[in-house]
């Protein structure tokens, strides 16, 4: 397993270095002189000249890169435009979304995993055709649309939950909760579609597999044969799933964090692009995909712990 | 005495190209502490029916017919009854060793699963039994192998694992689909010596199922031949190897290889043909086609099973030991 | 009665393997629904012109936020007096077009990168891998909005943003089409007979990965088609005047309470729209899967 894991690691630095090359790359792409922005569009050329000297702007781009990575790698991502720092404003707004996510995944994990052990236990039966066009629907409906549809419902009409804002759970649990609820179903509304489909998928390969007739042939209960042979098979390729999906809820925390205006890291995102806020937005998207990449090392991690397979190296195949 | 009793059991498929009949009325005894060996083709339908008498098959499957075991039928018993002579007192060793153990359970987990569930042993108990039961089949340093996962086997190992977990119970009947098919012929060897050795011990009836004759006249007592989905020839297995009647049988052992049985130009001798498609049967004998005693008697009534010889049946219009009639 | 030279279609076994595909896409009324709704998108979408009863933005000031089956509105107006239908119509060019557009981009550039790197391995399939995580790393809003901070909003520049989102995850596709192709009989078989890559590539390998690739596409395009309601609806896609979903959905948020179904209709749309073509990419997934049996 040693072996495995190194190389996921070391795949994961290059992926690591390389897309900070290219968000830094990006940014420097922006149309538009940062300097001009940075002096608060002050066109004289002596005051221009200061702001690039002092923003080390103008340097050659390998040696700029290099001072923003290796800062950066200290944990020290520069000044925003109204100079605060851009870590300080992240480590802020990050936990919000981690909790949001987190929600997300809870509420979808539960759901989808439910309702796919569920369709293919009940396989060509009502609830299994019930559950996968409820899935098929949770893929296809725009979640903020969905959002937008539940404030209207919830906050506008029957004035349950809030429409939107933030209050901290330090502050008050249940108010944070309160808040929390509608974005976390929102989010985790495509990803409970999307695991259980693959749950069920899973499911079912697992269930028409050589050694569940064995555990059949045994004279096991179903529910031993499915809950204890099909399901723990099936839940190690969902985990894998549930990594892959960060991607996608990243992006989703982006715009129902600007539905229901929660001042987490997703709205930053769109900040920092509608202000032109260059150091943010290049301190976003490093971090951004800096977790993206760790995350799904993680999931790597989990699953090699999972299947005895690379776990414990075999002897004969 | 009669551990198993097979009344007109048949099992058709429904699928996209129409219905496919695996298996058309087949019917056969197996005695207490005998072994019943059933060969055929790929196809001819002999997974398919010991798999039915278990009601392993996909939903897909219609199963009619008796199968009579300790004075129920299996096919008709609620399924707790079932469950209850699963594993218990019939057993199955399937063909795939590698795919039919669970990859993520160790060994001992797995055939212990089988002690705790019938025999009610607590996890102690179970796991000494489990050495036992794999130092039985031959599965050297037990202990340690108690806690490994399959990937760390090898196949032959792997399949003596099935076996083991197969006589936890110490089952009535011993079902063997094809034990050996998925190994090398060194390890098939030890195997079929396990399972002689199994009958002599522990007295278990034992249906092997197999295409390979070479097998069947090594250890079986009776046998069964099976031809798109039917019975056509079923003796004790020294008088079907002497006096074979059905052509499809007489073409069989013709192709074995063995000293001595090549034709006079020195060939082994083939069946010409393929087996044909089981959703497509001719009408009148299935090995009409392929048959050189054929006429138009074969291609256009079925013929069904007669004893031919003390105990020996066979299902042909023009029987005999020869290829072709004279 | 006319006479049809029954041999060739028996005998043949393409023609013949056409028409069991369609009788099994026509035993799924799911798939059908999909396939006749998806069709009746792009139909309204290529056909806006003559099918909205008005121009997009004609406003009429006398008729603002006008509910439904008001005279001449059948969903009813926005603040602008606009019609609601009209805009949804000509917002479908949008959508259909960002949709399928960045489909058909992504899979051109996706599928003989992915090809190249699962034929030939070697060391240029490591290079690829890493270059197509480096993509993936970025979440696919945050690359587009990056995209379009970059190049400026626009129609075409979203649908550029959702073309590149949509490359690693086709190029891993393919490379694992192309990967199990290579060792397939009939590939082995080309290539001992002397057969030039492009031949085989262009002979073997695509015509047998094009079941997988069309799947993927109608499962990409709504996907697509719900990115360019995101982009618009974030003010990086579709500028206004031109309507698009997305922007309708964003404009309607003001009027959450007085007119609720500002915010409704562009989102059924929007949903039916993606809707049918992942109940068609799924309709196709099963038809052309050769273990499913019915």
């Amino acid at each position: 397993m040693g072996g495995f894991l190194l190389r996921k690691v070391g795949a994961a630095l290059i992926v690591l270095v390389l897309a900070s090359m290219l968000v830094f790359a990006g940014v420097r792409a922006i149309p538009g002189d940062p300097a001009l922005a940075l002096g608060a569009e002050n066109r004289d050329p002596a005051v221009l000249q200061a702001i690039r000297h002092k923003y080390g702007l103008d340097k050659p781009l390998p040696v700029q890169y290099l001072n923003w990575i290796s800062l950066a790698v200290r944990g020290d991502l520069g000044t925003d435009e109204r100079e605060l720092s851009v870590s300080n404003t992240i480590v802020q707004r990050l936990p919000i979304t981690l909790e949001l996510a987190g929600l997300a995944i809870l509420i979808g994990s539960l759901i989808g995993i439910g309702a796919g052990v569920l369709a293919a236990w009940r396989r060509g039966k009502a609830a299994d055709y019930a559950a996968t066009t409820v899935a098929l629907v949770g893929l296809s409906v725009p979640h903020f649309w969905l959002g937008i549809l539940m404030i209207i419902y919830f906050a506008v009409r029957l004035h349950w939950l809030p429409a939107g804002g933030y209050v901290p759970f330090s502050t008050s649990p249940v108010q944070n909760l309160e808040h929390m609820l509608m974005p976390a179903i929102v989010l985790g509304t495509g990803l409970s579609a999307v695991l259980m489909r693959q749950m069920r998928s899973s499911m079912l390969g697992a269930l028409g597999a050589d050694y569940v007739r064995t555990a059949r042939a045994k004279g096991l209960s179903e529910l031993s044969v499915i809950g204890k042979h099909a399901l723990r098979n099936s839940l190690i390729t969902v985990t894998t799933v549930v990594g892959l999906q960060l991607g996608a809820l990243i992006s989703g925390a982006v715009i129902t964090e600007q539905i229901f205006v929660i001042p987490g890291f997703g709205r930053l995102t769109i900040d920092a692009v509608n202000q032109r806020d260059y150091a943010l937005l290049q301190g976003v998207v490093l971090v951004a995909a800096a977790g993206y990449v760790v995350v799904n090392l993680l999931v790597d991690v989990v699953y090699s712990l999972l299947n005895p397979r690379i776990r414990v190296s075999g002897a004969a195949t | 005495m009669t551990v198993l009793a097979v009344e007109d059991l048949s099992v058709r498929f429904d699928t996209d190209d129409g219905v496919v009949h695996a298996v058309d009325r087949l019917s056969f005894g197996l005695e207490q502490g005998e072994v019943l060996g059933i060969v055929g083709e790929s196809g001819c339908g002999k997974s398919v029916s010991v798999m039915s008498l278990l009601r392993l098959l996909p939903p897909t499957a219609h199963v009619d017919g008796r199968a009579e075991f300790d004075g129920v039928d299996l096919l008709s018993v609620p399924t707790s009854r079932l469950q209850r002579i699963r594993g218990r007192e019939i057993a199955l060793v399937f063909q795939e060793p590698m795919t039919s153990l669970n990859p993520v359970f160790k060994v001992g987990n797995q055939v212990g699963e089988v002690l705790r569930r019938h025999l009610g042993l607590d996890r102690r108990a179970a796991r000494a039994r489990t050495i036992e039961l794999l130092d039985l089949v031959r599965i050297p340093a037990p202990e340690r192998r108690v806690d490994e996962y399959p990937h760390q086997l090898s196949g032959g190992m792997r399949q003596r694992v099935m076996i083991a977990m197969a006589l936890a119970c110490d089952p009535k009947v011993l079902i063997a689909d094809e034990p050996t098919t998925a190994l090398d012929v060194t390890i098939q060897a030890g195997i079929l010596d396990l399972m002689r050795d199994i009958r002599e011990r522990l007295g278990t009836a034992i249906v092997l199922i197999t295409h390979n004759l070479g097998v069947v006249a090594d250890i079986a007592d009776r046998v069964i031949v099976m031809y798109a989905g039917r019975k056509v020839e079923e003796a004790p297995v020294h008088e079907l190897y002497a006096h074979p009647q059905h052509p499809y049988t007489v073409g069989l052992l013709g192709a074995v290889p063995r000293p001595g049985a090549a034709d006079e130009q020195g060939r082994l001798r083939e069946i010409p043909g393929r087996v044909p498609s089981l959703a497509e049967l001719p009408i009148g004998c299935a090995f009409a086609p392929r048959c050189p005693r054929a006429d138009e008697l074969t291609r256009s009534r079925s013929p069904e099973l007669s004893e031919i010889r003390p105990q020996h049946f066979v299902a042909c219009f023009h029987p005999g030991p020869e290829w072709q009639e004279r | 009665m006319s006479y049809v030279d029954t041999t060739a279609i028996a005998i043949n076994p393409r023609a013949r393997r056409r028409r069991l595909l369609r009788k099994r896409f026509l035993r799924r009324p799911l798939a059908v629904v999909g396939l006749v709704v998806a069709a009746a998108f792009i139909t309204a979408a290529i056909l806006a012109p003559v099918v909205a009863p008005y121009s997009a933005s004609a406003t009429d000031f006398n008729a603002t936020l006008a509910p439904p089956f008001t005279h001449g509105h059948l969903l009813g107006t926005d603040e602008l007096g606009r019609d609601q239908l009209s805009r949804i119509i000509w917002g479908s060019r949008a959508s259909i077009q960002a949709g399928v557009f960045s489909t058909l981009l992504a899979i051109a550039v996706a599928v003989p990168i992915g090809i190249i790197a699962g034929y030939y391995r070697g060391w240029i399939d490591p290079v690829i891998a890493r270059l197509t995580d480096v993509l993936l790393a970025f979440p696919f809003l945050v690359l587009a909005v990056g995209l379009a901070a970059i190049l400026g909003p626009s129609l075409t520049n979203a649908t550029l943003a959702l073309g590149i989102g949509a490359v690693p995850g086709l190029i891993r596709i393919a490379r694992g089409e192309a990967l199990a192709l290579r060792e397939e009989d009939f590939v082995r078989a080309a290539v001992a007979n002397g057969a030039r890559d492009a031949s085989i590539l262009a002979r073997h390998v695509l015509p047998n990965m094009l079941s997988t690739l069309i799947v993927q596409a109608t499962v990409t395009i709504p996907a697509a088609i719900i990115g360019e309601a995101v982009l618009s609806f974030l003010g990086l896609g579709v500028q206004p005047p031109t309507p698009s979903w997305g922007v309708m959905l964003s404009d309607a948020q003001s009027y959450v309470s007085q007119a609720p179904r500002l915010a409704i209709f562009p989102g059924i749309a929007i949903f039916l729209c993606s809707l049918s073509f992942n109940l068609l990419g799924d309709g196709l997934r099963d038809v052309l899967d050769p273990r499913t049996t019915r």
